[in-house]
């Protein structure tokens, strides 16, 4: 995992001194390991192309599945002081109208793009798989871990993640990384799973199984009821999530570390914990600056510079 | 901190066909004419409302779907729970302005004639609609109204009486809301009398806060970004052309 040179095609926004960040995810070079998280503003193409121009190192799209999908009634999302909750409800315009989106992302964004997709059954993760690979992402990410459904999450059982990443691998010549819930009582043991059964990836983690009540309504926030917790409370699970799959899968397999991370010392911690690279999910609203992924980025070379690191492979914990 | 405020109606007042205002307990002081907020009504749904005024707080409501009009429907005494203000409201500039509104757009537009009246600034307003019966009141300044079917007012769309009285007068900025197709005549009509100009844009919303992403017009979100755009959203690819449904599908508008 060592840095390399770049080529120019994923670089247009490169500024001098700002190698130190470039890196390699699956064999993707990235000029920085601040990825947008999927399920944030990645639902055109349009919005993939904005974070490239906000200086994302790659961009991961809303997930699709095979047949549009409206999601849930509103509330879908709200914030309590930094912390967030949604069940969006997964709604997508099916694979069919986001292969145009991905396509014209793939074309223009000038970052890689990474496909975000899900599905009900093992046959349909096959099928949305090969679809989407159609439109040539770089990456591809298998979401079995929406903690807005109702039924169990594929990434609840090593069984399941597992025939589910059989199923993608069959699907598709395109890398692919499987995103896992915190919700579990081994993630190692599921992430390792995933690996043997064709991942080249983990994503770790997914938002937090969670539920806001209001007194005074008596009722759910969440037109679901329930969701997904995301925001700065939920860094410390993501740490420790990204620390014990590193644990399980060794030192190869690249992890992107996602959770809770608003700036480039939350991106350096969650590097240490073990992550190749960093997504970013809830903090790009949250954080002010036009192009967020600069910032944090920006924080992350000047703690780098400070303490006299010289590249991202040189951040670990001391033994 | 709680999520949402509750707020308790105090008037429902039915302002024509199909627009009922209704008038809030609560001020919401620090919100501005075209910023918006989300109004829940607990086990049924939450929306995106532009707001009509702050103290107290004041919603125009069109009854379009079913949400709308249960809100509609609603009587004094009854509560919604909202949060907000969010997004980017109008900005106040220039000396004299022109206010021009379609439908129930014509509602954001009426808090702003009377900001710029606390401001003195002078402001004309054109308030359009199809017919008599969805005419908006008046608002807090010379008002002049159209009607598609000469029902009432200037025969005609809003943009005859623009480009009427544009032809006799200067203003610095012209504020729209209302159709997109609509807005787009205004905006153009404005650029060409080289005066400034703020649309109100509209999306199928989810979150409201930018993150979801739903609300997107080309790379833009009309939740944070919008909902006021100025003249550079004509050069948008999507402005007038895509809208998005409660999948994310692009369809034609």
């Amino acid at each position: 995992m060592g840095v390399q040179s770049c080529p120019k095609e994923y670089m247009p926004h490169r500024t001098k001194g700002a190698f130190m960040l470039e890196t390699t995810l699956c064999g993707i070079k990235l000029r920085n390991p601040l990825i947008l998280a999927s399920g944030i503003r990645g639902n055109s193409a349009g919005l993939l192309i904005r974070a490239g121009k906000e200086g994302a190192g790659a961009a991961t799209s809303k997930s699709c599945s095979l047949l549009p999908h409206e999601g849930h009634a509103n509330p879908t999302m709200v914030d309590i002081d930094g912390t967030y909750i949604n069940a969006i409800g997964l709604s997508n315009p099916g694979v069919d109208d986001e292969i145009y989106e991905i396509r014209e992302a793939v074309a223009k964004a000038g970052i890689p793009i990474i496909a975000s997709f899900y599905a009900g059954k093992v046959s349909d993760f096959a099928a949305v798989a090969a679809r989407i690979s159609e439109a040539k992402p770089a990456m591809l990410e298998v979401d079995i871990s929406c903690p807005s459904r109702k039924d169990a999450l594929f990434s609840s059982y090593a069984k399941d993640a597992s025939e589910v990443c059989l199923a993608v691998r069959d699907a598709t010549s395109i890398p692919f990384s499987a995103k896992l819930s915190p919700d579990v009582p081994n993630i190692g043991e599921i992430a390792r799973a995933c690996v043997a059964s064709g991942a080249s990836c983990i994503t770790a983690i997914n938002t937090i199984g969670g539920m806001y009540i209001d007194a005074h309504a008596r009722h759910a926030v969440l037109a679901n009821s329930f969701g997904g917790i995301s925001g700065a409370a939920i860094k410390p699970v993501a740490l420790k999530s990204v620390y014990l799959v590193r644990k399980a899968i060794g030192p190869e397999v690249p992890i992107i570390g996602t959770g809770g991370v608003f700036t480039g010392i939350d991106a350096i911690e969650m590097l240490m914990a073990g992550a190749t690279c960093v997504g970013v999910g809830t903090a790009i609203a949250t954080r002010k600056e036009s192009a967020p992924f600069k910032a944090i980025a920006q924080e992350m070379e000047s703690f780098m510079k400070k303490e006299g690191y010289r590249k991202l492979a040189d951040l670990k914990l001391q033994e | 901190m709680p999520i949402h405020q509750i707020a308790t109606v105090t008037k429902a007042e039915k302002e024509n066909g199909i627009v009922t205002t209704l008038t809030f307990d609560t001020p919401l002081s620090h919100a501005q004419p075209g910023q918006f907020v989300m109004l829940w009504l607990p086990g049924f749904d939450e929306k995106p409302y532009g707001v009509a005024g702050v103290s107290p707080l004041r919603i125009s409501v069109g009854a379009r779907g079913p949400f709308s009009k249960k809100l509609c429907g609603m009587e004094k005494g009854d509560r919604v729970w909202l949060r907000g203000p969010y997004g980017k409201g109008f900005e106040l500039k220039g000396k004299k302005i022109l206010l021009v509104g379609g439908g129930y757009g014509f509602g954001p537009l009426r808090f702003l004639a009377e900001v710029a009246r606390k401001r003195k600034v002078s402001a004309t307003a054109i308030c359009g609609a199809r017919s008599k019966g969805l005419l908006m009141l008046p608002a807090a300044c010379k008002t002049i109204f159209t009607t598609d079917d000469g029902s009432a007012g200037t025969k005609g769309n809003v943009l005859v009486a623009m480009k009427e009285l544009l032809a006799k007068e200067r203003f610095d900025v012209v504020y729209t809301c209302g159709p997109e197709r609509m807005m787009s005549a205004v905006a153009y009509e404005a650029k060409a009398h080289k005066a400034g100009c703020q649309l109100l844009l509209e999306r199928y919303m989810k979150c409201g806060i930018g993150i979801c992403g739903h609300c997107c017009i080309g790379d833009k979100l009309v939740c944070i970004d919008g909902p006021m755009f100025g003249l550079e959203i004509l050069e948008n690819p999507e402005f007038c052309k895509v809208w998005r449904t409660k999948t994310g599908k692009r369809v034609p508008i």
